[in-house]
């Protein structure tokens, strides 16, 4: 328990360091928002003042973040400039978007990408693992920007998906369940980029962990007691091969954010990454800095998820910290 | 043995290609900049080896082409006249090297042009846009990449050498940038800088910005190699016959990193790359008429581009060979210096 309160304890620490360097990156910014009323000859110098005092962006920095800190906590997260509103309710359906999207094909790189190092860990150095090997070696090489449009450009010549956005037009109009599979068609692209793009880094691990485990004297002796190969595959091995994929798996949530806020801004996803591009444009401070620490919060939140996976799978992780 | 040989031959691969890409003027057969109205989005030139009579030609030719009537981008090849491919022939001035001014290109043809990859929007050769985009992202990766291993060798000796707050003081803040996404804090780094700038200044503004965001990693690894070095016997005689830190640091120790920065040089480069890409991809790196291998692909971001000229995607492809050459080369490193363990993120830190 005191593992995991500890785990908690530094994620919390951790966030709270992301916003203060966020803050301190906006000292440095050179301009904001109103810089462009300023300019404006029919906006009198005047109402560009009041407007930066109004939104507080005359005080000093350490001021500033205490009265964001206070806007967190009525759960605003600050004002936005170009939306006039505050920013939580905006970053939070975008958040949704870009939630579903990691998760979805979090699931799913993890549901291929288990049972295929397996295999190829089983076949090691054999016809299927080296063709495996060079086929992760390809698709680690193409750039997930080039991936992305490769799908659209297939996509669309092919016309197999609906490409960009969530929705279809009259999606409001739909019963339940064509909601469902108009969201399901729209999703495919995005997701099925994500997937591939992180697909061989974790076939790659999966094998390579499965593998060292595969040369385990238990192992040896499991075989000569007769136990049928799936069972000492998948009830033996991967068990004792799980605790660097358990890591692996909350730093590729990490990879999967950073690469959903390109794919999304590629194939027009409304998630959090076109509102970021869209914040960084006009300087819409506020919202750069909740998109950033939302983004944070989910990795953390991934990484927190892993170690309590890991404490759940690793009894030596229990037993140490109960000890102590 | 085998290991240094792949090693050799990844290594000539790669120069093979960045020599290409450092002689864009030679291989590139028009100005990158140079428009031609008149052929917007022209499709990549067929080359030919048997005429329209079915008289077969020893060199490839291509013919001429036209708009097709009463169309804005659909043309017709005129088929009345071939133009053989020359090579090393005189066409538009450039500096090779940056300097060298000259005339001779690797191959084009006389009286008309050819697009291997077709034409954009203005009519810019795709082929030479690439070929020179490539020393602006390959530049940018390089520079990228050395100013963070910089950056990390300082930090990471700073913090194994010296060890007590300093090295807990770097730590706590290189955990603070390796917890982040790192496209969302280049994003953020980048969001608070100028938008609006010049060509030259955004070149080195995105190096500053890409560089400074990925010196956590290198710097961790420097400093358990300087962590274990200064254990070393060598390090303690030579510090018993009283060598200063200053000396110790330059002399004995940051030479053991090498071969880890090497490895690690070998990893950010093509990642760096990418980030400028993806910067200039989405409008916050090197800003037109200038080309980099982002903003070759940004057209590809209007539906009309995606639907009717699929050639405005053949560059990302090209791409690929050169990322190839990077992977091979950093996993060749990493066969070599097995002894120095790799994060086992590093190589997959592509995104």
């Amino acid at each position: 328990m005191r593992y995991l309160l500890r785990r908690l304890g530094h994620a919390l620490l951790l966030l709270v360091g992301v916003s203060v360097l966020t803050f301190l990156f906006t000292a440095l910014a050179p301009g904001t928002y109103f810089d462009e009323m300023r300019m404006n000859p029919q906006i009198a110098p005047e109402t560009v003042a009041a407007l930066r005092a109004q939104y507080g962006l005359d005080k000093p920095l350490p001021l500033r973040y205490l009265s964001w800190l206070s806007s967190l906590l009525h759960g605003e997260m600050g004002f936005s400039f170009a939306y006039n509103s505050s920013v939580a309710p905006l970053l939070l359906v975008r958040a949704r978007n870009t939630l579903l999207l990691t998760i979805t094909s979090t699931l799913l790189a993890w549901m291929v990408a288990l049972p295929l190092g397996i295999w190829s860990a089983e076949r090691a150095g054999r016809l299927p693992d080296r063709l495996l090997s060079w086929g992760t070696a390809l698709l680690l090489v193409i750039p997930d920007l080039a991936l992305a449009l490769g799908l659209l450009v297939f996509s669309v010549r092919s016309g197999w998906f609906p490409t960009g956005g969530m929705a279809s037009v009259g999606f409001e109009a739909l019963s339940p369940f064509n909601k469902l599979r108009d969201l399901a068609l729209h999703m495919i692209l995005p997701v099925m980029a994500l997937v591939l793009s992180t697909l061989p880094l974790l076939v790659r691990h999966v094998r390579a962990a499965v593998a060292d485990v595969l040369n385990a004297p238990f192992l040896l002796a499991a075989l000569g007691h007769g136990i049928p190969k799936r069972t000492l595959l998948y009830r033996y091995a991967l068990p004792a091969a799980a605790n660097p994929l358990i890591s692996l798996f909350g730093f590729s949530i990490g990879v999967l954010l950073s690469g959903s806020l390109l794919i999304e801004v590629v194939m027009s996803w409304p998630g959090l990454g076109p509102l970021l591009l869209e914040a960084i444009l006009s300087r819409d401070l506020y919202v750069v800095i909740g998109g950033i620490l939302f983004s944070t919060f989910f990795l953390v939140g991934g990484n927190l998820l892993a170690d309590l996976l890991l404490y759940l799978a690793d009894p030596r992780i229990r037993t140490e910290s109960s000890a102590r | 043995m085998s290991t240094r040989r792949t090693f050799a031959k990844w290594l000539v691969a790669l120069g093979v290609l960045h020599g290409i890409v450092v002689c864009a003027g030679f291989f590139a057969p028009y100005d990158p900049v140079e428009q031609d109205r008149k052929s917007p989005y022209l499709p990549p030139t067929r080359l030919h080896l048997v005429d329209a009579n079915g008289h077969i030609h020893v060199r490839p030719f291509a013919y001429s082409v036209r708009l097709r009537e009463g169309s804005f981008d659909q043309y017709e090849e005129d088929t009345t006249e071939p133009h053989p491919v020359k090579f090393f022939l005189n066409g538009a001035r450039y500096g090779l090297l940056g300097f060298l001014p000259c005339r001779m290109h690797f191959f084009g043809a006389e009286d008309t042009r050819i697009y291997l990859l077709g034409t954009d929007a203005y009519g810019r050769d795709q082929f030479s846009r690439f070929l020179f985009g490539g020393q602006v992202s390959l530049l940018a990766g390089l520079l990228g990449a050395g100013l963070t291993l910089l950056l990390g060798l300082c930090f990471g000796a700073v913090a194994g050498y010296y060890g007590g707050w300093r090295d807990s003081v770097l730590m706590r803040f290189a955990e603070l940038f390796l917890a982040l996404p790192w496209l969302y804090l280049l994003f953020a780094l980048r969001a608070f800088l100028p938008l609006v700038v010049g060509p030259l200044e955004a070149f080195f503004l995105i190096i500053a910005v890409i560089g400074a965001v990925g010196w956590a990693r290198p710097g961790r690894l420097v400093r358990g190699v300087v962590l274990s070095a200064k254990e070393r016997d060598f390090v303690r005689a030579a510090r018993g016959f009283g060598a200063s830190n200053g000396y110790l640091l330059r002399r004995h120790i940051l030479p053991e990193t090498s071969s880890v920065l090497l490895t690690q040089a070998a990893i950010l480069i093509p990642q760096y790359v990418l980030a400028e890409m993806t910067l200039s991809f989405l409008g916050l790196g090197v800003p037109e008429p200038a080309s980099s291998w982002g903003n070759l692909l940004s057209s590809l971001q209007q539906y009309s581009v995606l639907v009717s000229y699929w050639w405005m995607y053949l560059p990302a492809l090209i791409m690929v060979p050169f990322f190839l050459g990077y992977l091979g080369l950093a996993s060749s490193l990493q066969e070599r210096g097995e002894a120095y363990k790799i994060e086992m993120s590093s190589l997959g830190g592509l995104t």
